[in-house]
């Protein structure tokens, strides 16, 4: 039957292979990540991981430490780089802020249950 | 937790999108409304000739009804106030069926044209302003369009609908340039069936119309063969919920991770392994197959992960197939879909910074 026929018809054959050049497989360079861990009991911890080097982290963990009244600290990991680590769960809180701060929610990736 | 349920929506939009697409070519290839329209169907469907999508399409068209209804826009140009005409009526009857459920009379004819055009407008707040500026136009074109009446031999189809016609025409316009943007919200009142011996052109002296028939069709089809339906644009990918105890008071256990990778044909390792990056946890499968989790999780929380899993590496980025395949190739994973044959790579499973908790005593690193 044609659907068949449509259905195997590869319409970007003369494509080439569209990961041929993907320098980027699996790249999560170009991300914030906002994850949460948990602690002891109901306590968790966020981390910020991929800031923009336009932005002073340190400023913004004061800026986060004040809207969320929470506390926080800045660790530096050799392969992660600078880490804005909060305490409770601020991930909803944190991006909506860097939203609202002008950031692309699409570079935004909140893991975490 | 958010992040999944956004990412759902533009993708059925744009899937629907495609169809309106596709719908239009059968449409355009015979554009007479009237009686012929049924057999134009047959074929369609049947040789599959105009349709791209396979039988899928064909299928979702019965979803689709309604967003067709106000959609073949293109054919207002080439085919004159007749087609309008036949267009007008639909929105109205759809309504009817689905959305008001107050029973529509010819007096009631022009208050519910206006009813879905307002509904829209609620979704689309930018969109109000095109619409305002085509009517502009239509008060401009309506002069036009009394020739073009007066020209078109089946014009006095409906007397009362003669009036407010101008009107319609445009608004189907401005349909079909929300369809473009929104045709999900249409499309959820589709499948509704058509009883027999219900149908609104048996009460009135009118002519059934193409879409009405086309509504028919589908519903007759769909009743005769529900397997079609089924299999088609409104089938659900179901999974069942995971079962989540708690082991002591530490510890979670992820009952039914075998079953659940099973449904979604994936190792059960991959699963896992983005289950504890996601979740920054580690744990262990035991020996019954369950997954032991350390840390306290609830159903609903494993639940986002899992669907967050789907989203980034079940469904096709391309036809939202849940029905791929998951190959690694020199490090990186492939996906590739058994629906449309798309292929695309995957991001890596990272589970990127991870804090110190805990005693510093136990970790060497820290």
């Amino acid at each position: 039957m044609s659907v068949q026929n449509l259905n195997s018809y590869d319409p970007f054959a003369d494509e080439g292979d569209p990961l041929g050049d993907s320098a980027d497989v699996g790249s999560t360079s170009d991300y914030i990540h906002i994850r949460i861990q948990q602690r002891n009991g109901r306590k968790t911890l966020t981390t910020l991981q991929g800031l923009p080097k336009q932005y002073d982290s340190k400023k913004l963990l004061k800026a986060f430490k004040k809207e969320f009244a929470c506390n926080g600290t800045l660790v530096d990991d050799e392969k992660m780089g600078q880490v804005i680590q909060l305490q409770g769960d601020q991930r909803a809180k944190i991006s909506a802020f860097l939203v609202e701060n002008g950031l692309e929610k699409s570079t935004i990736k909140v893991h975490g249950f | 937790m958010a992040s999944g349920e956004p990412l759902f929506d533009p993708s059925l939009k744009k899937r629907k999108k495609k169809n309106v697409v596709f719908i239009e070519d059968p449409l355009g290839a015979d554009a007479d409304p009237t009686k012929p329209a049924p057999e134009t169907i047959d074929s369609t469907t049947i040789a599959g000739e105009s349709v791209d999508l396979g039988p899928t399409t064909a299928h979702e068209l019965m979803a689709q009804a309604p967003a067709v209804a106000s959609e073949p826009d293109d054919l207002n140009a080439m085919f004159g106030d007749l087609k309008k005409k036949k267009k007008k009526k639909i929105p109205m009857d759809f309504g009817d069926d689905s959305g008001t459920s107050t029973p529509l009379t010819k007096e009631d004819a022009a208050p519910a044209e206006a009813a879905p055009i307002t509904a829209d407008d609620l979704d689309f707040s930018d969109m109000k302003k095109k619409k305002k500026s085509t009517k502009k136009k239509a008060a401009f074109d309506l002069d036009a369009f009394e020739k073009e009446l007066q020209a078109a031999p089946a014009a006095g189809d409906d007397d009362d609908e003669d009036g407010p016609e101008p009107d319609g025409a445009h608004l189907d316009d401005i349909d079909e340039a929300e369809l473009g943007d929104d045709p999900f919200a249409q499309a959820g009142d589709a499948p509704v069936g058509v009883d027999a011996g219900n149908e609104p052109w048996l009460k009135s002296d009118r002519d059934y119309t193409y879409q009405e028939l086309l509504t028919r069709f589908y519903a007759s089809l769909h009743a005769a063969n529900p397997a079609l339906l089924s299999s088609a644009g409104k089938k659900r990918y179901t999974i069942a919920p995971p079962q989540l105890f708690r082991e002591g008071n530490k510890k979670s256990i992820f009952a039914n991770v075998t079953d659940i990778c099973k449904k979604m044909h994936r190792q059960p390792e991959h699963v896992i392994q983005y289950l504890f990056a996601e979740m920054g946890t580690t744990g262990s499968v035991d020996g019954a197959g369950r997954l032991v989790i350390k840390g306290r999780f609830q159903q609903k929380q494993i639940e986002n992960v899992l669907r967050r899993y789907m989203v980034e590496y079940v469904t096709c980025k391309t036809c939202k197939s849940p029905d791929t395949l998951l190959t690694k190739e020199n490090r990186i994973f492939f996906m590739a879909c058994e629906a449309c044959g798309s292929r695309r790579s995957v991001n890596a499973i990272k589970s990127g910074f991870q804090a110190q908790v805990g005693k510093r005593s136990k970790n060497k690193t820290g």
